[in-house]
């Protein structure tokens, strides 16, 4: 690492990179907000459930990241993009960077993510850029067992008992104004979307409520109306929430750049 | 001089003897994760590629790769990630999916996999994942026990 540690440096974003950005982002978050379960999940196997999405989740990021660097072409790693960026510089969506709450928040936003991203990564293997093609084709098999875990979990929840199904809808009523982001394209990114480069998120939106629609219904669900969709993540504009876990993720690089053990 | 035919054979021996730290039985080349090896110069090039995304055993392997080639005497050694076509359980060599079973650690299958102690195929699952990435925790109806089964992907 050089002259980057430790600076807040703003390269100029090309509309692929603030792309693949946004998505490592996406997984960095949420693998991150996973992994504050270890130690605290209610069963063992759940324990060693979350652990593994987590991780999953963070190979993803990685292999996005190390993208990121080959197109930005500074020469930053990985590392740099996770640890030494502050929150406006960050790309995810509003979503994954909300509290785990208890675990049917945890369970609830997970499903709603992978019930994008699953049709999200498989689209994306039909990318002209063969890095994402290849990176898609990786996280998408990963997201297609995070979604039928995260599923499973959301109709146990809201099919078992008065308490849990209370959790879960109150989990819905604070998660929900944060899903309509994800379908949502940036104004750079129109001729990536015309290259072939990536997907139109929009095109995934009636796969994904399919999806979203068939659990609910087990789950004894009403998917809420909503007149006002929270966005702002993929342009720099968090809730406070970003800033606490990038205090907690960041603080040992910042503390000690460089360090290595 | 040693021609790069031959150095490509003595790097494939060295390579047999790295295994995937987490399934110690398996070497590399038995999980798929061993794509090629190329003579590259004076030295070699082995090409790998990850089984999971987020495989935490890619980073040792990689060490144990130039380790093995380093023993051999076979220098400079680049390993170089290849991600595309993505690994699939397919690429389980079947002497590794024989490994795997007397190891009791059921292979990858689409079916729910049968007991790698009793051969029951009377099977549960009871977490789709298991003490590490690639594995999913099932139990055995018949025989009572619990057992790891490799994850299909």
């Amino acid at each position: 690492m050089g002259a980057m540690v430790g600076s807040a440096v703003t390269l100029a974003e090309t509309p692929l990179l603030s792309y693949v950005l946004g998505r490592a982002d996406d997984a960095l978050i949420l693998g991150h907000r996973l992994s504050e379960w270890t130690g605290h999940a209610p069963i063992l196997e759940e324990e060693m459930a979350l652990a593994n999405l987590a991780l999953d989740l963070i190979g993803q990021a990685r292999l996005l990241y190390e993208y990121a660097g080959v197109i930005e072409g500074a020469g930053r790693s990985e590392d740099d993009f996770a640890y030494f960026r502050d929150p406006p510089q960050f790309r995810n969506l509003l979503l994954v960077e909300q509290p785990n709450g208890d675990f049917a928040m945890t369970m609830l936003r997970h499903f709603l993510y992978a019930a994008f991203a699953d049709p999200y990564w498989r689209a994306m293997m039909a990318s002209a850029d063969a890095t994402l093609a290849a990176i898609a084709a990786k996280a998408e098999k990963e997201m297609a067992y995070h979604l039928r875990h995260a599923a499973d979990w959301v109709i146990r929840l809201g099919d078992g008992t008065a308490e849990s199904h209370r959790r879960l809808e109150s989990a819905l009523a604070t998660l929900w104004p944060f899903t309509g982001e994800m379908f949502r394209a940036e104004a750079g990114e129109a001729a990536l979307i015309a290259a072939g480069i990536v997907i139109d998120p929009a095109t995934l939106r009636p796969t994904a409520e399919a999806t979203i629609g068939r659990v609910f219904t087990e789950a004894g669900l009403t998917r809420p109306a909503c007149d006002g969709w929270q966005s702002g993540g993929r342009r720099g504009r968090h809730s406070e929430a970003l800033g606490h876990l990038l205090a907690t993720l960041q603080h040992l690089a910042r503390s000690h750049p460089g360090a290595t053990w | 001089m040693v021609s790069g035919a031959d150095r490509v054979t003595r790097a494939r021996a060295a390579l047999a003897t790295v295994t995937d730290p987490e399934l110690p039985p398996l070497t590399i080349a038995d999980l798929g994760i061993l794509r090629d090896v190329v003579a590259d110069g004076e030295g070699v090039e082995v090409l790998i590629t990850p089984t999971y995304s987020g495989c935490p055993a890619m980073v040792e392997i990689t060490a144990a790769i130039r380790a093995a080639l380093a023993e051999a005497g076979i220098a400079p050694a680049r390993v170089r990630t290849v991600l595309a076509p993505a690994w699939t359980t397919d690429w389980l060599s079947a002497e590794g999916r024989q490994k795997l079973s007397a190891a009791g650690i059921a292979p990858p299958t689409r079916q729910p996999p049968r007991c790698p102690r009793c051969a029951s195929p009377a099977t549960e699952l009871l977490s789709a994942f298991g003490a590490t990435a690639c594995k999913a925790l099932w139990r055995c109806t018949a025989c009572r026990e619990p057992f790891d089964a490799f994850k299909c992907h």
